[in-house]
């Protein structure tokens, strides 16, 4: 054995070039390639891919008055999709330097609330007459052909060789023989499997630590206050008036289930009112408190129509009745909205006798249990 | 290679010797030339999906300019930019950043808006795309697969956008993320455990933004991107599906080349609908955030609606009765959980399954290049229709309280309307377009059969009146049309098989020759008889000299009805642009 290698793609051995990549170029030589001109050669190629052209009406005559015509419509759209790109770039650019200012202020100038109507008419123009300039482009100025591709269906023998090489791989890394390989292989994929997915554990919390579903910040003694943190009064609401009040907690008017409805019943209301069982005495004289956040989504149940003493949720249409212990009358909801027992402390503000004795807001599973 | 360099024809000129260059190094003058003589049928419905696919890359586009922007945090600021009327108002960054996005980044509102609207079109088109694939069958054997991807991508448009308009934590889109949390938690055994996991605790905790940000700009999108690249490959594979018509078969695809004309046409549409989505996000206002305000859990506005998107199943929450399932130990499943997520998922499910479904029932395992008409297959046909009525009735229960405010109607009426129409509009949708689907067939088969009315009245020599009818192409020796019907359209009017010239060109003055016109018409040979110089319009069908009109027109003898009566599907391709 010598040290210097001389068959052929080592150094020092011959080379040939095998046949080239693609092309049937033995068939056709240089030379009557360029013999051929375009359009011949374009067919050539073209059936070469399978695809025939049938039939092909030529664009407009050079020069004829239909050719100039559409060269001039073409060359005009596109100027004007031109134009409108330059429009666009001295709106965007210009205000605020030699046009008024863009941003928009109260009473401020007209310019500014048309900025964007602008700057979008002028982009959707450049977009639009270029795409129309193009589309006419290729109907009345390109040659319009038909042209005809086969379609052919997979190969028999692709599919018997193809076959073969798998099978054969499979054969020879003899998995099928050698069981150990097998099974420590489906054992390792689960293993790994697991592995890969395992760090979404991460997102995993127990929602039953602490029951948060279940709790609001109400508690014994908490005030009831208004947006603004300004406690309220009996005597503070007409007959027939809603407030949203709030746990006089730090943040609570930002808490996604303590909004409450302190509701001031009409006398008349409050004649035919029927509590829940177990429930009557949570309101305070004509004054009941329910949770405002809906039973059936969790949308605030804000709508209050007190001529029919109806509640209704803008989201789903649910219904309530306050009379009846805010019970569900109409849509989706299935259950009462939770009512928030309260009474008034020494110094006259209304407060939380206790925390809602149910979970507030939508049902879930094990909601009963809790 | 110097072979070719130095060959006749090597290139002479810069470019061409930049392209030997080019594919001196990387060879791809072959696949190149292939894809350029790729042939693409031409047929309007075709374009829809592509229409989805450039409302794609408007999404791509617009949502990475957005992201310099946008910051997907909860942490509470008090607002201090342009906006006046919510200066000092406390407000998450992602909301603040939504408002600065569009007050104080110079044409950052116009992005904002055109993402909004290309969104609504993504989804909308690819809604019609798939109609399209569905009522001609071209989701049949070898194209399970593509709708298969369809579906996925119907259903991850969906999400994408649901995930996209919870973005700016407004007042409105906290109240869809409200929902989708109530949703979550209705979900019967591991509802809570689901909640925990996708929000990070309760609701609205601080994290929840920031996931669906992720998920918005990079998870989804990615998936979407990659099934949509598979979804192009098949297509390329499988060659697009075309409509019956002259020398179209299984085994070929009729059209034009892809390149210039499909790549010009297509190119033409991408800007046309830049061009669209540019102007609806500039001159048409949408989710105008700044008037919504922050989110508070306190605080909803009427009307509060999704995308329209979403709004089917908006509408299914408002229609499903009030039923809880209260099971043994107190547990219950709640009633929003069979609309929101059961109803859904059985919807989409089918929707997947369809393909396989009717291959089964039909017992139809053929593959299938050619598309059907849907009067054709009126089973089908009423099947989509019956669902679209079913999704409409959902769609517009979505805005019951809208439609009841505007037209004055009893919001309850609205929600009963919905309930009894969702049951009772979908088999009258069925039985009706099954009956129309069958008139249309007939009506076909009659024109082929009798021909077409030339609104040519005749009074026959014993005073009967007739309307002379033109055959379609030979016919027997009752004057029937010896024609069949071959899936494609059959002209039914007389300027449809060439009954009239074409009007000269131009618009103030003529810009081609009057003689070259009719010159070209003959050349064409489009249409009936058109080479035909002694055709009769008035002779044809029925028998021109006697002959028995009671008879249905029996041609007489030695008349020529089929001679020069070109069949619509005669051996040459039909032009599809016309």
């Amino acid at each position: 054995m010598t040290t210097h290698d001389t068959r052929p793609g080592s150094t020092g051995g011959a080379d040939t070039p095998g046949p080239l990549y693609g092309g049937p170029d033995d068939d056709y030589t240089p030379e009557q390639l360029a013999a051929l001109p375009p359009e011949e050669l374009d067919r050539l190629g073209a059936r070469y891919d399978g695809v025939e052209i049938l039939h092909v009406e030529p664009g407009p005559e050079p020069g004829s008055p239909m050719e100039k015509r559409a060269v001039r419509q073409v060359g005009l759209l596109f100027a004007l999709a031109g134009l409108s790109a330059f429009a666009f770039c001295v709106v965007y650019a210009g205000a605020g330097w030699f046009l008024p200012d863009w941003q928009w202020e109260l009473g401020s100038s007209t310019f500014s609330t048309l900025y964007t109507p602008l700057l979008g008419l002028f982009m959707a123009l450049a977009f639009t007459f270029f795409g129309i300039g193009l589309v006419l482009y290729t109907k009345k100025l390109l040659p319009h052909e038909t042209a005809v591709q086969d379609k052919h269906d997979g190969s028999h023998f692709d599919r018997v060789t193809t076959g073969a090489t798998l099978i054969g791989g499979l054969h020879n890394s003899g998995l099928k023989r050698r069981k150990l390989l097998t099974r420590s292989l489906v054992f390792m994929g689960g293993g790994l499997g697991l592995m890969l997915v395992a760090p979404l554990g991460g997102l995993i919390k127990n929602p039953n630590r602490g029951n948060p579903l279940g709790t609001t910040e109400w508690a014994e003694g908490v005030r009831l206050v208004r947006d603004d943190g300004t406690p309220i009064r009996p005597g503070d609401q007409v007959p027939g008036s809603l407030e949203t009040v709030f746990p006089a907690v730090p943040g609570g008017n930002h808490l996604s289930d303590a909004a409450t409805m302190l509701i001031r019943l009409r006398p008349a209301q409050q004649a035919e009112a029927v509590p829940r069982a177990g429930q009557e005495d949570f309101g305070y004289g004509d004054y009941v408190a329910y949770s405002k956040i809906c039973t059936h989504a969790g949308c605030p149940v804000s709508l209050y129509e007190q001529e029919t003493s109806r509640i209704l949720c803008p989201c789903h249409q649910s219904q309530f009745d306050v009379t009846q212990g805010a019970k569900p009358i109409f849509g989706p909801a299935t259950r009462s909205l939770p009512q928030l027992p309260i009474t008034v402390d020494d110094e006259g503000f209304f407060v939380a006798r206790s925390d809602y004795i149910e979970a507030v807001g939508p049902t879930y599973w094990n909601r009963e249990r809790i | 290679m110097a072979r070719t360099a130095t060959a006749p024809g090597a290139p002479k000129t810069l470019a061409g010797r930049a392209a030997l260059e080019v594919d001196d190094r990387l060879i791809v003058a072959g696949p190149l030339r292939r894809t350029l003589n790729k042939v693409f049928p031409d047929h309007w419905s075709f374009l829809l999906g592509e229409i989805a696919l450039y409302s794609f890359v408007i999404l791509l586009l617009t949502g990475t300019y957005l992201t310099f922007f946008f910051q997907a945090s909860m942490t509470e600021v008090t607002y201090d930019g342009s906006y006046a009327p919510l200066r000092g108002v406390d407000m998450s960054i992602a909301y603040a950043s939504t408002l600065d996005l569009s007050f104080d980044v110079r044409g950052g509102l116009l992005i904002r808006q055109i993402h909004h609207w290309a969104a609504l079109l993504f989804v909308a088109s690819i809604i019609v795309h798939m109609l399209r694939i569905f009522f001609t069958g071209a989701f049949r054997r070898p194209r399970e697969t593509n709708w298969l991807i369809g579906v996925a991508l119907l259903v991850l448009a969906l999400v994408e956008g649901m995930t996209g308009y919870t973005m700016p934590d407004d007042l409105l889109s906290g109240t869809g993320l409200r929902i989708i949390s109530a949703i979550i938690l209705s979900i019967p055994v591991i509802g809570t455990w689901a909640h925990w996991a996708v929000f990070g605790g309760d609701f609205v905790g601080d994290l929840i933004i920031g996931r669906f940000y992720i998920v918005h700009v990079l998870l989804i999108p990615a998936i979407i991107l990659g099934l949509i690249a598979v979804h192009l490959l098949i297509l390329v594979k499988q060659k697009h599906t075309q409509f019956p018509g002259p020398g179209r078969t299984e085994h070929n695809v009729v059209g034009s080349r892809l390149f210039p004309t499909f790549a010009g046409k297509a190119t033409g549409l991408l800007l046309v609908v830049f061009g669209v989505c540019a102007a609806l996000g500039g001159l048409v206002q949408i989710n105008p955030v700044w008037l919504w305000g922050p989110y508070n859990p306190a605080q909803v506005s009427a009307a509060s609606q999704p995308d329209w998107y979403v709004m089917f199943l908006d509408g299914s929450t408002r229609l499903f009765p009030a039923w809880d399932i209260y099971l043994p130990g107190n547990y219950n499943i709640p009633a929003l959980f069979w609309p929101t997520l059961v109803l859904p998922g059985i919807l989409f499910t089918l929707l997947a399954l369809y393909p396989f479904i009717e291959r089964k029932l039909t017992g139809d395992t053929a593959s299938h290049h050619l598309l059907q008409r849907p009067r054709d297959v009126p089973v089908r046909t009423s099947l989509g229709v019956m669902a679209l009525a079913f999704y409409v009735v959902l769609l517009l229960s979505g805005g019951n309280d809208v439609i009841a405010d505007k037209f004055d109607i009893s919001l309850n009426a609205m929600t009963w309307i919905g309930r009894i129409g969702l049951i009772i509009l979908p088999p009258i949708a069925y039985v009706i377009t099954y009956r129309i689907c069958l008139g249309l067939q007939q009506h076909d088969r009659e024109v082929l059969e009798h021909g077409i009315e030339t609104g040519v009245i005749r009074r026959l020599p014993h005073g009967e009146f007739i309307e002379v009818h033109q055959p379609l192409g030979p016919v027997d020796e009752h004057g029937h049309g010896a024609l069949a019907y071959g899936g494609a359209p059959v002209p039914k009017k007389m300027n449809q098989v060439g009954g009239a010239r074409r009007a000269i060109r131009g618009f103030f003055s003529p810009i081609e020759e009057p003689a070259a016109v009719q010159l070209e018409q003959a050349g064409e040979e489009r249409g009936l008889a058109s080479t035909d110089p002694q055709r009769e319009l008035t002779s044809s069908g029925r028998p021109a000299e006697g002959g028995r009109p009671s008879e249905g027109g029996r041609p007489s003898e030695g008349g020529r009805p089929s001679e020069g009566g070109r069949p619509s599907e005669g051996g040459r391709p039909q032009e599809p642009r016309d």
